[in-house]
């Protein structure tokens, strides 16, 4: 059972004050989420990421269209006890300690009294806050304010999290343990569906991935796939100082670096250079397929869009 | 009450009471009560009249400011800072969170006029020394106020469900003030004819009638509150709350949160 679908739901805002004029903010999307992956939802700012979130979440009307979460109406009231939401840069009641506001937060989604307190106690220790549970939030950092949305998403222990923009306003340390966390949800069987703009984030985590441009899909795929696209050619590095003639020769692009040289060129003359290396006794230290990164994926889709679009016009 | 919106109304409360500009009203409220036993001081053998009447009016327009102050931000302002959304993404309905906000803003006003309450009783006790059985009608008329402040809290989520907090501000601030001239609305309207008298009488009737929960003034000159005012003024206030906050969670459940 997939844990999300989404089926063609579209967003379209009214803006203006006197003439009113419709503003697609989501065209028809269509994407199933399996249950148990970490899902990535690329896109640059003003993609549609975070309104195709606000709608899964209800807090947005679609303009048409529907979903289902963990195999129910997403409309159903008893789905949203078994998610979890972090917003993008979350901010909340600041009058609260983070213990109280956790506390708060297991009420309303239904975390049983006898269990809550020891709940949010675990989940501040595992979000790195425990010894400032007893502070007001007024007093938080911006990385502290993100260790509390993280918490706050996970306190009722969901099967299925939404993370926003998880990595924003963390630093180096924070996003390592943000990354691992999510990898602990996926080992606990959980699903996680992410939006970000980081596309290292999303290469490091993620089953598959979608990319979102202006409100438009323009591809889905697990991660493996769309950076495994060889494009025929190889990176071959040895120890060196210089390029013998016989691989310049080749038409290879090659770049010496202290006593390294690395070397791209096509795969069909592989053989041809390593021959080459054998005779000039240097010593070949690897051979490593050139694949496309997801960020050289992901540039290349919005450059396509952009090219699309113009065209029409 | 369903769990769900006690816990809202318990954490409204809890905001409520750690903001410090409430105690600072309170204070003032206080303060008032003070002054109205130096004015009595210099107002010979109506002390008790002034002291009731300045009390009691700190008590209701104090309480109004607060439940404004507090009530326009409710809504508007958790959209605002988003708030809201790790609230709504729980299994909470839309319609729970604006009754938990009210019954929360309820309960604060109610604690706080109970405190101002003690304020002009013992600026009462100060100046007369005993406390006499027509005192008792001072429960009444605090009654009264707190039926009024029920009126405000809706009518001021009713407002902080669409609109922001300043312009919030000035309608419900707008309504208290009209609401209070509600019965020389009235009278005007029958004085009218034509289309004026059916626009004034419309009027008359859509706006609060604050002025029906005045009674500090007949109550200072130790008159009796009619039963029957009391039984009125109850059920117009509970139509009243119920209406507007209807009106609010209309709004609030088809309003997108962007």
């Amino acid at each position: 059972m997939p844990a999300i679908e989404i089926l063609g739901l579209e967003k379209t805002y009214m803006v203006g004050f006197w003439r009113k004029r419709p503003r697609r903010a989501l065209s028809p999307l269509q994407l199933t989420v399996q249950d148990g992956e970490i899902f990535g939802f690329l896109g640059p700012n003003g993609a549609g990421k975070t309104t195709t979130l606000k709608m899964l979440m209800g807090l947005v009307f679609p303009t048409s269209g529907s979903a289902r979460i963990l195999g129910r109406d997403w409309t159903d009231p008893t789905v949203k006890a078994q998610i979890g939401f972090l917003p993008e840069q979350p901010y909340f009641y600041d009058y609260l300690t983070a213990h109280e506001l956790l506390e708060y937060y297991g009420q309303l989604s239904g975390v049983p009294a006898k269990h809550r307190r020891q709940r949010v106690d675990q989940v501040l220790e595992q979000v790195g806050l425990r010894d400032v549970k007893g502070v007001q939030l007024r007093k938080f950092s911006k990385g502290m304010l993100q260790r509390v949305g993280i918490g706050q998403a996970i306190l009722h222990d969901p099967k299925l999290v939404f993370f926003d923009e998880p990595m924003s306003g963390l630093d180096p340390m924070g996003r390592r343990e943000v990354r691992d966390l999510m990898e602990q949800l996926k080992h606990e069987g959980k699903t996680v569906f992410f939006s970000t703009h980081i596309l290292s984030d999303a290469e490091a985590l993620c089953d598959r991935v979608a990319i979102i441009h202006k409100g438009e899909l323009r591809g889905v795929g697990a991660v493996e796939d769309l950076t495994s696209s060889v494009q025929g050619k190889v990176e071959v590095i040895w120890q060196g100082t210089q390029v013998p003639a016989s691989i310049k020769a080749l038409g290879a692009e090659c770049h010496v670096t202290g006593d390294r040289v690395r070397a791209v060129i096509a795969e069909s003359q592989q053989d041809a250079v390593i021959d080459a290396l054998r005779r000039e006794r240097q010593r070949l230290i690897a051979i490593i397929p050139v694949r496309t990164s997801l960020e050289a994926y992901f540039v290349e889709k919005l450059r396509r869009a952009e090219t699309t679009a113009g065209s029409t016009v | 009450m369903n769990t769900r919106i006690a816990y809202i109304a318990s954490n409204t409360f809890r905001e409520a009471v750690r903001d410090r500009v409430l105690y600072n009203l309170i204070a003032f409220a206080l303060l008032l009560s003070g002054a109205a036993i130096l004015v009595g001081q210099i107002s010979i053998e109506i002390e008790k009249l002034v002291v009731i009447n300045l009390g009691l009016t700190a008590v209701s327009l104090f309480g109004v400011v607060i439940a404004i102050f507090i009530g326009i931000g409710l809504v508007s302002k958790e959209i605002e800072k988003r708030t809201l959304y790790t609230v709504l993404s729980r299994p909470v309905r839309r319609w729970e969170f604006i009754v938990g906000k009210f019954f929360g803003l309820a309960g604060t006003l109610v604690v706080n006029a109970f405190f101002m309450a003690v304020g002009v009783f013992a600026a009462l006790f100060y100046v007369s020394h005993k406390f006499v059985r027509a005192d008792a009608l001072i429960l009444v008329a605090l009654y009264f106020i707190v039926l009024e402040f029920l009126i405000i809290c809706s009518l001021a989520l009713l407002f902080s469900s669409f609109s922001s907090p300043l312009l919030s501000a000035v309608f419900a601030f707008s309504l208290f003030v009209i609401g209070s001239f509600a019965e020389d609305l009235r009278n005007f309207a029958g004085m009218t004819h034509g289309l004026t008298r059916w626009l004034a009488t419309g009027a008359a009737y859509l706006i609060p009638n604050f002025s029906a929960f005045n009674v500090i003034s007949s109550i200072a000159h130790e008159q009796p509150v009619a039963g029957q005012l009391i039984v009125h003024n109850t059920l117009y206030a509970l139509f009243y709350a119920i209406m507007a906050l209807s009106g609010a969670v209309l709004i609030f459940e088809n309003r997108d949160l962007k």
